[in-house]
């Protein structure tokens, strides 16, 4: 057994030194009807070799955003990671260390969450970043309960073009503590429908762009109606990149600002780990969620970093905490944060635009294809299409001949009855040949 | 023979100097140790360390959707993005370097084939909404980790995708939530119970859907008090939730009759799995009447912690609670694995969504990695080495320092209380940090807030007799010095760390969360 | 000056009633780095929650041993916090209340008593 060091008679020395006659003895509080004797039903000890050949197998199965024309989105985005990422993420004192309670033995983690932090409140246009929740979804759900604690008011307004899985996740949370929300009806161009529904109710607006429908809005004017009617305006992105090209949430007066960052150093992985970016504005601090890392100095007084602010934090307020979240994202903001540093700014606009113009080619290539609509007028990297089939069977048809295609909006949410509607996103990593391929193969498809 | 040049390459060190000479570094660094500024505070400006094509447009398109202002962020090349990063890592401990005795955050060794699978492009490189038929093989590796957890815990269902230990516990609730209300005994069961012991996740768990807190006493050999608890059992009562191997350490020796008297009051048994590791292969928690239990794959399976993050924390459910389970999970329909999506059909009882996607997906690899490593005969020992070394401990240091619960054996951990350091002025954050100076990362402090001073050390198993002598010699000579008066060693430590003590009072009364440009500077941010 | 077995004290002059913490109280929290008081105008009951105090690892809520409208929150404290530790029972105060009733202030202990309490813990 290769994780465990020790030895048959290192065992039999220590049971000794303890006093126990044999390990069971260790184990006499557990009652007898709970005990079980021998192995419970499953395989035995294997080396790394089986492991190995049997995980491979089963991911020999899956096609590969790199092998194929890939065009997925929706909130996780295929980017090109550069590798000093993944080397150093894995080093031991990242991987293989805690949460940094010890600061004297933890400057390197704190460190780069400062910057991390930094980071983010530079690329949201926010005064205050913390060092990050679970992914998108959540920090969304999150910053809904913050809103009403900020404004004691019980009703989130959310558009019609935020992602529905976000939606889903915000409101199964909210709901359980009684905060009602409003959703509107899903639609492209959506976000502006939400001035109509503020009222003197509404805690918070909940807008995103770009929307889950690739559509980048200005949210200057939803952000002036709510705040003249005393609410919050949240501004989810799903697609961190495109703050390297489109004004930032907090030029547009956004209050709290919920992204997904993994488009920055994060994998795919179906869908998990990624990284929630939590900001917001200074005087709203005392009742954000999550944890915060802050300058200080030792007792030397040389400059160093602490986790700070814990009072709102569960191992202290406990059931009065503003969140019961516990971790961070921690190595996930470490791969943020390197391949941020990597970009630089210059580094970050221009994958921006190139983001965008290979968008914009895919977009020209599917509008030459007959029967095909192009929705979204103004969009980053995404756009939604009408194509004259169900989207989920073109979907299907398309992946059996080695294409991914899209995301079909029915996947997302299905009583929308926007079953025609196909999500394409390009990055990057789109090659013109993989735009030529998509564009041939759905023709071919849709003439079928 | 002939005589090798031997300028500037004395043999023995420090001839005719003053051996105990050691001036202050004229820079700031200390030989490996060297001192990092921030990203912000170096040539980075307008610098990028990638290589992209140069794009052809400026996304005039976009009208004025596009961002003007500089953005504040700076970049650096790669030997230099290599070396800032490799030098902060040099000031972190790190299970790698040595013991990491955090009680009950089981700090074990994060086996690297874990990471080599979980990279693999069959499971890194795919999309959460790709084609399910695309996705098979991914979706069976769901699928065999899922009959993993429910095969080890004895329990008929798990839910995946909780994306920590706390959001496991929100997941648990939630699915009991869900089960009152279907019962229509939602609105008069509005208590949870919790042990004063519990992890402050719990009462926190519990408030954030909405139920009030109330709090179970402790019985004086650190247990849940049962009779306290049976008083405070009734129909307004929703869930217990209790941590079992418990936070002092211990085997909730009543855990059957609390489960019973739980049941019998029509509510729910949630169990705190973060100490799953001290019984997996030897306790089914199935077995004890439990009807939810999140599993930290961070803790007992390996996963690494990464510096606070990401975890996992799938939840196993009992047979009245699987209904509940929130969407999606994996179903092997024989001839392919299908993704539940939605609250419709098999699902339509499930309580919703948690997150935007299918969890953990990276650390469901490297759990299942780990677990089909050690297989059962492996992970049963994995629990007995972890409970051996841990009374090992306790019985090498209970002469010098007072267990917190002397009265039979602990399970994974050792708990003590500062009662031996009465008198010398030391106290348990002192002392702490003067395991830092020895080289040893300190054990969890002030944790369980029902013992005083508390010192809860976990080993785990993947510590060799050797290294764990080694750490219990450096305690004893701690032990001692702290008796013997040594209080300044105590008091300034460490010394011997990459920094001194920190000021947080200083950084919690004017935070400073984020670098900020020097004033008069005209840089972003 | 009474005291209130949470360690709230109570100074009454005329109808109005300054509170605040005991200095046993700013020396259990330690370091001081954060306190909300109440707005001018809020009404509170005795034993309300009206006000928040806050160390580097501990979280308390303070609560009113006296009814009435708040006057006046001690707006020193929101950028001096640690005026509580330096002076709890004097230029620390957390709030003035304009009193209903001041016949709480019977029930309440002298420093005496309070003093006394204290060797009790």
């Amino acid at each position: 057994m290769r994780y465990l060091p020790l030895t048959p008679d290192d065992r039999e020395a220590m049971l000794a030194a303890i006093g126990a006659k044999s390990i069971d003895d260790l184990f006499i509080d557990v009652p007898q009807a709970a005990r079980r004797d021998g192995f419970v039903d499953l395989p035995r000890v294997a080396g790394e070799l089986e492991v190995e050949r049997a995980l491979s197998a089963m991911a020999g199965k899956n096609a590969t955003a790199s092998t194929v024309p890939f065009f997925c989105g929706a909130g996780a985005y295929k980017h090109h990671i550069p590798a000093t990422v993944d080397h150093v993420i894995q080093r031991s004192e990242f991987l293989t260390s805690y949460t940094p309670y010890q600061p004297e033995i933890a400057q390197g983690t704190l460190q780069y969450l400062y910057e991390f932090q930094t980071q983010v409140a530079n690329l949201t246009g926010m005064e205050v970043a913390n060092a990050s929740l679970y992914d998108g979804s959540t920090a969304m759900a999150e910053g809904v309960l913050m809103a009403t604690r900020v404004t004691r008011r019980n009703k989130a307004v959310i558009s019609g073009g935020v992602h529905p899985h976000y939606v889903k996740a915000t409101e199964t949370v909210v709901h359980a503590v009684g905060v009602e929300t409003e959703a509107l009806t899903a639609a492209v161009d959506a976000e502006d429908a939400v001035i109509a529904a503020i009222d003197k109710d509404t805690a918070c607006v909940v807008v995103q762009t770009p929307n889950v429908f690739g559509t980048a809005t200005d949210v200057t004017k939803i952000a002036e109606a709510a705040h003249a009617a005393g609410a919050l305006l949240i501004v989810v992105v799903t697609e961190a990149v495109s703050m390297g090209l489109l004004k930032s949430p907090g030029e547009m007066g956004a209050d709290i600002v919920a992204a997904e960052g993994q488009s920055i150093g994060n994998a795919l992985n179906f869908g998990g780990p990624y990284i929630g970016l939590f900001a917001t504005r200074e005087k709203l601090l005392r009742q954000t969620p999550g944890r915060y890392c802050g300058e200080t100095v030792d007792a030397e007084g040389k400059r160093g970093f602490v986790l700070t602010l814990s009072t709102r934090e569960q191992h202290i307020r406990r059931d009065k905490a503003t969140s019961n979240i516990c971790t961070n994202s921690g190595l996930c903001c470490l791969a943020f944060s390197i391949h941020m540093s990597l970009l630089g700014e210059t580094g970050l606009r221009q994958l921006a635009l190139l983001n965008h113009e290979k968008a914009v080619a895919t977009r020209d290539a599917l509008a030459a294809i007959p029967g095909v609509e192009i929705l979204t007028p103004r969009f980053f990297n995404e756009f939604a299409v009408k194509l004259p089939r169900n989207a989920a069977d073109v979907v299907q048809t398309m992946a059996d001949n080695g294409v991914l295609c899209g995301v079909p909006y029915s996947r997302l949410n299905p009583d929308a009855g926007l079953d025609d509607v196909l999500l394409v996103a390009a990055t990057e990593t789109t090659l013109d040949a993989d735009i030529k391929i998509l564009a041939g193969a759905l023709a071919k498809v849709l003439a079928a | 023979m002939s005589t090798m040049n031997t300028v500037g390459r004395p043999t023995a060190p420090n001839e005719g100097l003053d051996a105990n000479y050691k001036p202050a570094t004229l820079t700031g660094g200390r030989g490996l140790l060297q001192d990092e500024p921030l990203i912000f505070e170096g040539e980075g400006w307008g610098k990028t360390g990638v290589d992209l094509p140069k794009p052809a447009t400026n996304g005039s398109d976009l009208g004025d959707l596009v961002r003007k202002d500089p953005i504040g962020l700076p970049g650096l090349s790669e030997p230099e993005a290599m070396r800032h990063y490799v030098r902060l890592s040099q000031k972190n401990h790190a299970i790698d370097l040595a013991v990491y005795p955090l009680g009950s955050c089981t700090m074990k060794h994060n086996p690297r084939l874990n990471e080599k699978m979980a990279r693999l492009p069959g499971f890194s490189d795919i999309h959460p909404l790709q084609p399910q038929s695309t996705v098979q093989g991914a979706l069976e590796l769901m699928d065999q980790l899922a009959h993993w957890l429910t095969t080890l815990t004895g329990m008929p269902a798990v839910a995946l995708s909780p994306k920590a230990g706390a959001h496991g516990e929100l997941c648990g609730l939630m699915a009991i939530r869900a089960a009152h209300q279907a019962k229509g005994e939602h609105e008069q069961r509005r208590k949870v119970l919790v042990p004063t012991s519990a992890h402050g996740t719990n009462p926190a768990t519990a408030a954030f859907v909405g139920y009030s807190v109330v709090e179970v006493a402790q019985t004086d050999d650190g247990r849940v008090d049962v009779a306290d608890l049976a008083s405070k059992l009734g129909p307004d009562v929703a869930a217990i939730m209790v941590t079992n191997p418990n936070t002092c350490g211990l085997f909730e020796r009543d855990i059957l009759e609390i489960s019973r008297l739980t049941h019998e009051a029509g509510a729910y048994f949630y169990c705190d799995g973060a100490n799953f590791n001290a019984i997996v292969g030897r306790v089914r928690p199935g077995d004890l009447g439990v009807d939810a239990m999140h599993i930290n794959l961070h803790k007992t399976f390996s996963t690494p912690h990464g510096g606070g993050g990401p975890g996992a924390g799938p939840v196993v459910l009992s047979e009245a609670l699987a209904p509940f389970a929130p969407a999606p999970w994996v179903v092997n329909t024989g001839d392919g694995y299908k993704l539940v999506e939605r609250e419709e059909d098999e699902a339509e009882q499930a309580f919703g969504r948690l997150c935007a996607f299918q969890g953990q997906m990276g650390m469901y690899v490297r759990a299942l990695s780990y677990m089909m490593s050690h297989g059962s005969d492996g992970l049963r020992q994995v629990a007995e080495d972890a409970v051996l070394n841990a009374n090992y401990i306790k019985a090498r240091l209970e002469d010098l320092m007072s267990v917190a619960f002397p009265e039979g054996p602990c399970m994974h951990e050792a708990l003590f209380d500062d009662e031996w350091l009465k008198g010398t002025d030391i106290t348990t954050l002192d002392f702490a940090k003067a395991m830092i100076d020895e080289g040893f990362h300190p054990m969890t402090m002030y944790f369980p807030l029902v013992v005083h001073g508390a010192m809860l050390i976990e080993p785990t198993e993947t510590e060799s007799k050797a290294e764990l002598d080694r750490f219990i010699e450096a305690m004893r000579l701690l032990a001692g010095a702290a008796k013997a008066g040594d209080v300044e060693r105590f008091k300034g430590a460490p010394f011997h760390a990459p920094l001194r003590r920190l000021d947080e009072t200083r950084a919690a009364r004017s935070p400073r969360l984020r670098w900020a440009a020097p004033e008069g500077s005209n840089r972003a941010g | 000056m009474k005291f209130t077995k949470d360690h709230e004290w109570v100074r009454l002059d005329g109808d109005v009633a300054t509170v605040g913490i005991s200095k046993h109280a700013a020396d259990a929290l330690g370091d001081v780095v954060f306190v909300e008081t109440p707005e001018a105008g809020k009404t509170v009951s005795v034993g309300d929650s009206f006000a928040v105090v806050e160390s580097v690892k501990a979280a308390s809520d303070v609560y009113a041993p006296i009814a009435g409208e708040v006057i006046e929150g001690n707006a020193v404290l929101a950028t001096a916090p640690e005026t509580v530790n330096a002076d709890a029972e004097g230029e620390g105060w957390f709030a003035k209340i304009k009193v209903s009733d001041a016949s709480v202030l019977d029930g309440l202990m002298d420093r005496a008593a309070y003093d006394a309490y204290l060797t009790t813990l």
